[in-house]
């Protein structure tokens, strides 16, 4: 029989609450990444041509072409330390803690994304609320983070809930 | 398409952005936003995660809900603000349907508040939630 959890707040939780994380950049944002992105979100209708078309982009407001809100510049970062799978499993019972769900988020946004900005985030945990649900014991976490390109224009906020029973 | 602001009415509904989502759809997600989680790819893993199933991705509801948005604000509108709760998983061959409502209506700013939400065939509400736009003015 397990050890019944009585918290799932851990010492390192309380140490980083407020304090603002390393900021760390992205690969300058190139047209295929916004392309691609407007295709997978889009499938498997053709996306708007702002997105990958830019002689169409140069003629709206933009002057070329945006990414979409939802963009992530920091996707396919070079590997760094090991592969840790996030969340459950195959074939195994996630320990107290480890069923980790995208609870979801609130965003506000700047400025838009264009080829070639250089994207800097850093985060922060904002607060947490620990609570018994259907899951049993089951963790709040809210994350901070702020996304501004290379001329410090405000691109994005997210407050992002994370979910760990 | 230009949706201006003094066109819009408390209570209109955004046109719908629908997908029948699988693994054709979650892949190509994984695949840009590098978001190779097993619970996305391995119904085992769905299965340890209580939920049955592989299912599909939260950010791309939201996506889903982006892609509404703009479609309606059109190229002169912006999106400033979405916020939704991943309350609900989203399972192989569910249909997935967004819904956008027109709550409230600020002229100052032009700015616009809609209640949104992405629906299952079932309407059950997978990802509550609400959307403030700006939309251009006829002048």
């Amino acid at each position: 029989m397990p050890e019944a959890v009585e918290t799932l707040v851990t010492e390192d939780m309380h140490r980083q609450k407020g304090v603002w994380g390393e900021a760390r950049s992205s690969y300058p944002i190139s047209e295929s990444d916004i392309r691609k992105w407007a295709i997978g979100v889009y499938w498997p209708e053709t996306p708007p041509r702002l997105y990958w078309d830019e002689e169409y982009a140069k003629g709206t407001r933009f002057g070329g072409i945006v990414a979409p809100e939802d963009f992530n510049p920091f996707a396919w970062a070079v590997p760094k330390g090991e592969f840790r799978a996030a969340g459950a499993l195959p074939g195994q019972t996630p320990a107290k803690g480890q069923n980790i769900l995208n609870g979801g988020q609130v965003d506000t946004y700047g400025v838009r994304m264009r080829p070639g900005d250089v994207i800097t985030a850093r985060s922060r945990l904002s607060h947490w609320e620990e609570r018994v649900g259907r899951n049993g014991l089951t963790l709040y976490v809210f994350n901070e983070t702020e996304w501004r390109n290379q001329k410090g224009e405000l691109v994005k906020t997210r407050i992002s809930t994370g979910i760990r029973s | 398409m230009t949706t201006y602001f003094e066109q819009v009415n408390v209570g209109d509904e955004v046109p719908v952005f629908e997908r029948k989502t699988d693994f054709m759809s979650w892949n190509r997600y994984a695949a840009i936003n590098e978001e190779f989680v097993y619970v996305h790819m391995d119904d085992a893993a769905g299965k340890a995660a209580g939920q049955g199933a592989a299912f599909g991705m939260g950010n791309l509801r939201w996506a889903y809900i982006l892609n509404a948005l703009r479609g309606w604000v059109g190229e002169e509108g912006e999106v400033k603000e979405l916020g939704m709760q991943f309350r609900a998983i989203n399972h192989k061959d569910d249909i997935l349907t967004t819904y956008a409502k027109v709550v409230d209506k600020n002229p100052e700013g032009n700015l616009v508040r809609l209640e949104v939400d992405v629906r299952n065939q079932k309407g059950e509400k997978t990802s509550p939630g609400h959307a403030v736009v700006s939309l251009p003015s006829r002048g």
